[in-house]
């Protein structure tokens, strides 16, 4: 009876609202039964942009956009809000985790050329929603308004200003005035939390209506190459003899994988926590040491390597020639192959994007050309002494600044050449030609130094790699 | 079903009606969006083309600078909004260089506008984020800042040290 009047409520609501004719349609349609793990990673992707919206929302009931109280209510946020913490830590690791997802899903959707008639446009509108989340990846960062938000959307501004003609418009546009300040953060605010959203859901909806309107792709056959004039009827033939229900046949691994990431973004908010504050937004306060999240760090590096000619190109060019090329590639080649195998430059092409990325995140982190401010004096085990004019000479090296740039003995910076063993390899007069003029790269220190101070450090410098002068120089000459 | 074509054998009037009220509806949808986008676009681009006027900011008293070399100093940006904060504070080195004469630069590294650091002893500026160096009359000295340190107008008044507010310093690109 009372099962009876159960059924009854939802054939009612059922034939109100069409679940059975619009949703379940939708949930049992036939996908290839090879599809196996391979599918998992778009599913994931929405899984973690799932996780950004309801953090995101739970957080915007907080979050103060604008001046000080920003990083009033982050801190609150952080240390005093309950469970503030893991809600912070969430919406950051599911940003990390949205970007790896969607770039993931993308290399393998390259790789298997997915993107061949008749999907072109859902690679398409794929390449768009990569970038907006990178955009949302990007005001996120600058949200959280602590002292490296602050000078990233400066930097910010500036590669946008290296626009020709419309420049500065962009960058006070991106500013919101001509300067840093409260009203920067409002437009961020506003961009992350309604424009780009929109946008993603909008692309998610079209996204997902192409998928639907194509069916899901079948591994690639390397006996059956893309032929769009019989591609369709074919895939529409095999789809029937073979495919099985999306669900539940073939959404239990996406359920699996979606639940592992989760349970990460999850595990990483508790255990790590969510990234700690700079101090305060203060755009007049020097210390700041601008860097951005991981995922942007390979373009840091990229610009800080260049030669200063290349720059603007690079600045402009990656990313629009970046969106270009992946846009309209299924529009260059949209048949053929599509099975690894036959594909060499693909994988090529993904194997040395992926190394390149690694080598330029691990340079991000390392910094090596800039100056580093933190060195600590040259110990007198590096020295060979702790007193006399050697060891003036050495403290002078961290005085002058030289070891900021300069390594000796595996103290110091890496902007410029290594010290070590420079004693074998200059002579006393090109040191001082070389401190005093400058050079590539190297400041003139002729004004701020000294002639007696010069010659400490010339005199130390000389006796780096150089061995110690045997007790009885005599006894070596014949 | 929104794509059936009328019949062709309706009277010649009710497809001109046709027509005329697809007319209608295009020409008002458009009406409909500009008045709601125009001041909104409006709004939202109003900052770019407000220029805010240079102001005089008090950076402190005469007394308060020692001959010798630079120091940090915070005043209040040119055009604050009310809730900025913090955030409405602009910095600037500045430096006494004799009795009566001042000289300050934007903090601003001209690179890409990372925030530089005096180095008192090689009395240099240093940029942390990819290794610029200036030397103290602004000039470049090393790595890729393509121009000098951004100069700021400093002036002496009443016994106070004044500032004149700019925009953040752009290093515009003429792609060679
Ligand atoms: S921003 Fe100063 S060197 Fe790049």
């Amino acid at each position: 009876m009372s099962n009876n009047f159960v059924t009854r409520t939802w054939n009612w609501i059922d034939n109100r609202i069409g679940f059975s004719d619009y949703i379940v349609p939708l949930m049992v349609h036939l996908v290839p039964d090879n599809a196996r793990w391979w599918y998992i990673f778009g599913s994931a992707t929405l899984c973690a942009f799932i996780v950004q919206v309801f953090t995101g929302v739970c957080l915007a009931m907080s979050y103060v956009p604008g001046g000080e109280e920003t990083y009033q209510s982050l801190k609150y946020i952080t240390d005093t809000a309950p469970l503030g913490s893991i809600l912070r830590g969430m919406h950051y690791y599911g940003a990390s985790a949205m970007v790896m997802m969607a770039v993931i899903h993308m290399v393998q959707v390259y790789m298997h050329a997915t993107y061949k008639y008749p999907r072109e446009m859902n690679w398409m509108s794929g390449v768009v929603l990569l970038f907006v989340v990178l955009g949302m990846a990007f005001t996120g960062q600058l949200l959280r308004w602590d002292a490296n938000g602050v000078w990233s959307v400066t930097v910010a501004a500036e590669m946008a200003g290296r626009t020709p003609i419309i420049g500065p418009t962009l960058a006070h546009f991106i500013l919101g005035g001509e300067t840093v300040g409260g009203s920067t953060i409002t437009r961020f605010f506003a961009m992350h939390v309604f424009i780009m959203p929109a946008l993603i859901f909008a692309g998610i909806g079209l996204h997902m209506l192409l998928i639907m309107r194509h069916g899901i792709s079948e591994m690639p056959d390397v006996n059956d190459p893309v032929d769009p004039e019989t591609y369709k009827e074919a895939y529409e033939k095999r789809i029937h003899k073979t495919g099985v229900p999306f669900w539940p046949d073939a959404m239990w691994r996406d359920m699996i994988f979606s639940t592992l990431i989760v349970g990460v973004i999850l595990g990483c908010s508790i255990f790590l926590g969510p990234p700690a504050l700079d101090p305060p937004p203060n755009p007049s306060s020097i210390n700041a040491n601008p860097l951005p999240d991981w995922y942007f760090l390979w373009y840091f590096a990229v610009l800080s390597l260049l030669p200063p000619q290349l720059e603007t190109w690079v600045i402009l060019g990656v990313p629009t020639i970046g969106f270009i090329v992946l846009f309209f590639l299924p529009l260059i080649s949209n048949k053929g192959h599509r099975a690894p195998s036959k594909r060499p430059w693909a994988g090529g092409t993904v194997i040395f994007g992926f190394v390149a990325f690694l080598v330029l995140t691990i340079y991000g982190y390392k910094k090596p050309w800039s100056p580093d401010f933190g060195v600590k004096e040259l110990p007198a085990s590096v020295v060979g002494t702790d007193h006399g004019p050697l060891a003036e000479g050495a403290k002078l090296m961290h005085i002058k600044g030289c070891l900021y740039c300069h390594d000796i003995g595996g103290y110091g910076g890496h902007r410029g050449p290594e010290l070590t063993e420079i004693g074998k390899l200059l002579t006393r007069d090109d040191l001082i030609i070389r401190i005093n003029n400058g050079g590539h790269n190297m400041p003139a220190f002729a004004s701020s130094i000294s002639d007696s101070e010069l010659q400490l450090v010339v005199d130390f410098l000389l006796t780096r790699g150089v061995e110690k002068e045997p007790e009885n120089p005599k006894s070596t000459t014949p | 079903m929104s794509d059936q074509q009328p019949p062709t054998d309706q009277p010649c009037c009710q497809l001109k009606r046709r027509t005329f009220l697809t007319r209608v509806s295009v020409i008002l949808g458009t009406i409909i969006g500009f008045m709601i986008a125009i001041p909104g676009v409006g709004y939202v681009l109003a900052p770019i083309f407000r220029k805010p006027k240079h102001k005089w900011r008090t950076v402190g008293k005469l007394d308060d600078f020692k001959v010798g070399g630079f120091v940090l100093v915070q005043y209040e940006d040119p055009s604050p909004v009310i809730w900025a904060g913090v955030t409405a504070k602009a910095g600037a080195w500045i430096r006494r260089v004799s009795e009566t004469e001042f000289i300050a630069f934007s903090i601003n590294c001209r690179h890409l506008g990372c925030p530089v650091r005096w180095v008192d002893d090689p009395k240099l500026f240093m940029c942390p984020c990819h290794g610029g160096v200036y030397y103290e009359d602004g000039t470049v000295a090393a790595g890729p800042p393509p121009e000098p340190l951004y100069k700021l107008n400093v002036r002496i008044s009443e016994g106070l040290v004044e500032i004149e507010t700019e925009p953040t310093p752009l290093t515009l690109t003429t792609l060679t």
